[in-house]
């Protein structure tokens, strides 16, 4: 099978001062097949966020290329479909106008048609009138998600899209995007650093090692689908989160460099 | 008030048992940011205005100051009538409005789109800050005489005034509304595929529009006092020559009706403003 995307041997390091780089993405290599689910898990500072942006055209890589379609990135574009944590909507428009805004492609008569369809496949439609500043951060990350669905991507980035909502709207946030993933198939490359988040949405999960980041290890999360709440309960799960959780604790103590606290705690 | 009674485990009311809590009136301090009923923000500042007033009744109407110094209302009232009938009011009014409209339309016309260019491009703002900067800081009143020395009382001469007063103020704060405008905004803007000039015109402009109205609206207090200083040195007719001719007869009256009408004009361009930002900003949430 043809991978939709390939991130071939991405390096990226950022001038510091006069000629010291720091080395952030160190050779990943990863691929994303056609309607697959790929999260990149890793601890703060491990530059997942920067190889999504590399994705997405916001960032050139140092060394390496990424294929969208057997085609190199060189630069954003509306097959890639963006959603951020934060300042996701643009306030000066409604939920409804948010989604036709994308839409520059779209006909003007067909655009609202198209952003009532995408407001209802997150059940904001009784909501398409409202700014964003009267909508709740999950609403307002629903309305980032159905304007990027509106824009029917190649793939979908999302950039830890539910890391500013309090837990019990992030639990609901997760189901309502496993159910639209499952009704359309998405390609969705998802960064998080919850552990959690990662297992119950994705098919494969890339755990990147920090500074500089690298690939720790690509783990295959083989729980049954459609996946339901209850399955957190289940061994499999917890088996997986133990063992995703150990590779991130180390990676995150040597990142913020508190190996030799913890240690005088008798801690670890 | 009849304090509700309490209820024991059981159900049945404790008619006689003491109510420490209800006893003590237990008044709220007034917490800092907490909002008001608009007719509450109204109120007080009527009050404070006619407490303003009543000072200046009071003063000038005791004999505390000689009334040459400071008429009383009923004076400036006079004044007034008199200025306004015989038509040259409207005519002062019509004069300096015109030099304002158009010294701050050329200002503004300009600051807004080099304030963005300077705001979302170092490379302008390298090029722009200094000297503007450099502008900034010589009084534009200074240039007064050198205005009077090239353009004459010429309309141009003031506006030209009105343009050194506000332009170089006005273009930095825009790039600074321009600044802090959310990476995100544009960054959207990219990944929905919008060309630099799309990004600039929909997303960045129309982000930082709500502070560039504020800063109109700011500015166009500053053009007022450039606009009257102006017409005090040299002008041959608006507000500032009218108080200014007033002064060789010690009219002090006609001097106050002046001062106070300019306020009152002032205010009704703020408010302008004001109402211009809640029709076009309606997201925009403020706080009263």
């Amino acid at each position: 099978m043809a991978d939709l995307l390939h991130i071939d041997h991405v390096s990226k390091s950022f001038e510091q001062r006069k000629g010291d780089a720091h080395l952030v993405l160190d050779s990943i290599d990863l691929t994303l097949g056609e309607g697959e689910f790929v999260s990149l898990l890793g601890a703060s500072g491990c530059g997942k966020s920067t190889l999504l942006r590399i994705v997405a055209g916001l960032e050139v890589p140092s060394d390496g290329v990424v294929w969208l379609d057997g085609h190199e990135i060189v630069a954003p574009g509306r097959d890639r479909g963006m959603v951020f944590q934060q300042y996701t909507l643009y306030p000066w428009l409604t939920a409804k106008r948010n989604v036709e805004f994308a839409l520059v492609d779209t006909p003007k008569k067909e655009r609202p048609e198209i952003a009532a369809e995408y407001l209802e496949v997150v059940g904001l439609s009784d909501f398409a009138d409202h700014f964003p500043s009267q909508l709740s951060g999950g609403m307002q990350q629903r309305v980032a998600i159905a304007r990027a669905l509106a824009l029917r991507p190649r793939v979908m980035l999302m950039d830890e899209p539910f890391g500013a909502l309090d837990a019990q709207t992030r639990g609901l946030m997760q189901e309502l995007l496993l159910s639209i993933w499952e009704r359309d198939r998405l390609s969705v490359l998802f960064v998080t650093h919850d552990v959690e988040e990662s297992l119950i949405l994705s098919d494969r999960v890339c755990v990147l090692g920090a500074r500089p980041g690298r690939v720790r290890e690509i783990v295959n999360v083989d729980l049954p689908r459609p996946r339901v709440y209850e399955l957190r309960d289940s061994a499999e799960f917890i088996t997986l989160k133990h063992h995703v959780h150990s590779l991130i604790h180390d990676e995150a103590v040597k990142a913020t460099g508190l190996g030799n606290v913890l240690a005088r705690g008798g801690y670890s | 008030m009849a304090p509700t009674p309490t209820v024991d485990a059981e159900g049945a009311p404790q008619a006689s048992a003491p109510e420490p809590r209800s006893a003590v009136r237990r008044r709220r301090k007034r917490a800092l940011y907490e909002s008001i009923p608009t007719h509450h923000y109204a109120l007080i500042a009527v009050i404070s205005l006619a407490v303003l007033f009543l000072l200046w009744l009071f003063i000038s109407t005791r004999g505390l100051v000689n009334t040459l110094f400071l008429p009383t209302p009923m004076e400036v009232w006079q004044a007034t009538v008199t200025w306004q009938s015989d038509g040259t009011m409207l005519l002062d009014t019509k004069d300096s409005v015109i030099r304002i409209l158009l010294g701050f339309a050329i200002s503004s016309a300009i600051a807004i789109p080099v304030g963005i260019f300077m705001g979302v491009s170092k490379r302008v703002e390298a090029a722009v800050e200094p000297p503007v900067d450099f502008i900034r800081y010589m009084p534009a009143v200074a240039f007064i005489p050198l205005t009077l020395i090239w353009f004459g009382t010429d309309e141009i001469q003031k506006i030209v005034i009105l343009f050194i007063g506000v332009f170089f103020q006005e273009v930095l704060l825009i790039m600074d509304h321009v600044k802090v405008v959310p990476r995100q905004y544009v960054e959207m803007g990219y990944t929905l595929g919008f060309t630099r000039w799309q990004v600039i015109r929909r997303v960045v402009f129309r982000s930082a529009a709500p502070g560039i109205v504020d800063t109109l609206r700011i500015c166009m207090g500053w053009a007022w006092t450039y606009l009257v200083v102006v017409e005090l040195v040299g002008a041959n007719s608006g507000l500032g020559f009218r108080i200014q001719s007033a002064q060789r007869y010690l009219d002090t009256p006609t001097i106050l009706a002046g001062i106070i009408w300019i306020g009152i004009l002032g205010l009704t361009f703020d408010f302008a403003f004001k109402a211009f930002y809640n029709k076009a900003f309606p997201y925009m949430k403020r706080g009263r």
